[in-house]
């Protein structure tokens, strides 16, 4: 049997963490994975330069989701630069598997949109390091 | 009938013994790529070993000899599409870029703003980006012809779309999704009888089934080689002569051209003409073993084994549960391929699962993300068969599939 399709990641796909919307967020955003047309929204809500608030929605596959799930718990009252600072090996690290460069794509999409929906609330806010 | 002796064929195909994760190799992904036989593989290794040379200049032995086998190729490639000339086939590095040939050449010389191109919502992306690149530079109109619920093409609504605007018809001969293969010869005479012109993307037929480009009377049919036993780089263009020696070359340089100063070139006879640079030598010779090796079995047998595995894979996918598939439920109206849903889980997720027990099977949007839209679907999973694939194949893609609401917990 598959070493990824552990407890804690079907866990995390069937009952995702932070899924839904935000009435309030100051960032909507959104993007997809060429590979197989997923495609996630995040709803971000900023305070004091640290994300405040995060839901998903869309549709993905079991480790696209579960990445969603983990991630927008981690990035939760985390500053700016912390979010942006973060890598592969860290969405590797919550996830807790090992995954091929094809699955790879699949748990970094979150990331991806997370950190465009914060160079784009930067942008608009102006916000100096 | 003659039943194909599979267990002969598999012999033939050197990765059919290797395993994945410890389990027998099942490879169910043809209509992404086939594998190669032993024949195919020592062609291009016997080139390389005996007479590697740069064609068409040389004076020497090697460099005849590699022109000799390379024309031979293409007098294979004639034969087998029944081609009037071997003008009429120019090697190209696939389908993809014979479309781009004659949307370059063709089309974006001849047509105009206002003029019509009409295509289907079944295309592979390479014959739908092509066409709005054109659309954006030149002003032309794209008309997508629909399906109906059953997968098939909505040809009706042909007659209703086609007009004096219409220079094109850019159609697949076969979906790479649904399986369904399109009344082409029809499609042609309503085109010509309005003086259309009609290409057919032929990826997914000319591999699996007889193709006739006299008989279909089709202007351009184009076919990538490594999706019928050859190897990959090498595709085919397949275009009526009268059309060829009216159009422009595609790409511009050597071996294109007759006499070149500083002031003007002139252009090559043809096919020449449209293979600009060295050639894809390994590749025509390699697609020409390919050749044989389909005509040894024959077309007609090929495509009643692909026939006769869709059936009986349909057959079981049908009496599991929660699987929905997309596509004519009839085998003998559609390729051998199967494209299809399993209780809300993602594509990626089944052939991930899958391929834990050596089973290679297709996920995503198979370049054909309007089709999936217009199915009201994100993406799918596909299995594919060709000539090595068996039943037994087909049982334990069944079981494994059963088995992932187990490891899912669904």
């Amino acid at each position: 049997m598959s070493e990824i399709y552990k407890e804690k990641i079907i866990d995390a796909y069937k009952n995702p963490k932070n899924f839904g919307r935000l009435e309030d967020a100051d960032i909507i955003i959104k993007d997809v994975n060429p590979g197989c047309g997923d495609e996630f929204e995040m709803y971000i809500k900023m305070s004091n330069k640290k994300l405040k608030d995060i839901r998903f929605s869309g549709k993905g596959c079991v480790i696209s989701t579960a990445s969603a799930s983990f991630l927008t718990e981690f990035v939760k009252n985390k500053k700016i630069s912390e979010i942006e600072g973060l890598e592969k090996e860290d969405v590797i690290k919550l996830l807790g598997i090992e995954l091929n460069p094809v699955r790879v794509k699949c748990a970094l999409l979150p990331l991806m949109i997370i950190k465009a929906g914060i160079k784009k609330y930067k942008t608009m806010k102006n916000v100096r390091e | 009938m003659i039943i194909l002796n599979i267990k002969k064929i598999r012999e033939d195909f050197p990765i059919l013994k290797r395993k994945i994760k410890g389990k027998p190799l099942i490879y169910l992904d043809n209509a992404a790529t086939t594998q190669k036989p032993i024949q195919v593989i020592n062609a291009i290794k016997e080139y390389y070993e005996k007479y590697n040379a740069n064609i068409h200049r040389a004076i020497h032995t090697l460099g005849e000899e590699a022109t000799e086998k390379y024309e031979e190729a293409r007098e294979k490639i004639r034969r087998f599409i029944n081609a009037k000339s071997t003008k009429e086939i120019i090697f190209v590095r696939n389908a993809t870029e014979a479309i781009n040939l004659v949307m370059y050449s063709w089309a974006l010389n001849n047509l105009k703003r206002n003029d019509e191109i009409i295509s289907t919502i079944m295309e592979h992306h390479s014959n739908i980006v092509p066409w709005q690149f054109l659309r954006d530079r030149i002003g032309i109109k794209l008309n997508f012809l629909d399906i109906d619920d059953q997968g098939f093409l909505r040809l009706d609504h042909l007659n209703k779309i086609i007009s004096k605007k219409t220079k094109l018809i850019a159609i697949t001969h076969a979906s790479n999704v649904l399986g369904t293969i399109n009344p082409i010869k029809e499609i042609v005479r309503i085109a010509h009888e309005n003086g259309s012109l009609v290409l057919v993307d032929g990826a997914q037929s000319v591999p699996h089934m007889k193709v006739d480009v006299k008989e279909l009377d089709c202007d351009f049919l184009v076919f990538s080689g490594h999706k019928m036993l050859g190897p990959m780089g090498i595709g085919v263009l397949y275009c009526k002569e009268e059309i060829l020696e009216s159009i422009q070359p595609f790409l511009y340089g050597g071996d294109m051209i007759k006499c070149v100063s500083l002031e003007k070139s002139e252009w090559n006879d043809l096919p020449l003409r449209f293979e600009a640079g060295t050639s894809n030598v390994e590749g025509a010779i390699g697609l020409g073993a390919a050749i044989d090796y389909l005509n040894k079995i024959g077309l007609e047998n090929v495509r009643e084994h692909d026939a006769n595995l869709t059936k009986y894979a349909l057959e079981k996918l049908s009496n599991i549960s929660d699987v929905e598939i997309y596509g004519p439920k009839n085998a003998n109206k559609k390729t051998g391929l199967i494209a299809f849903n399993f209780n809300n889980v993602h594509p990626h997720d089944v052939s991930h699962i899958l391929d834990d027990e050596g089973i290679e099977i297709r996920s995503g949007h198979h370049c054909a993300m309007p089709l999936h839209k217009r199915l009201g679907i994100e993406s799918s999973a596909r299995i594919s068969f060709y000539i090595y694939n068996t039943k037994e194949e087909i049982d334990k893609f069944i079981e494994a599939l059963k088995n992932i609401k187990k490891i899912l917990k669904i």
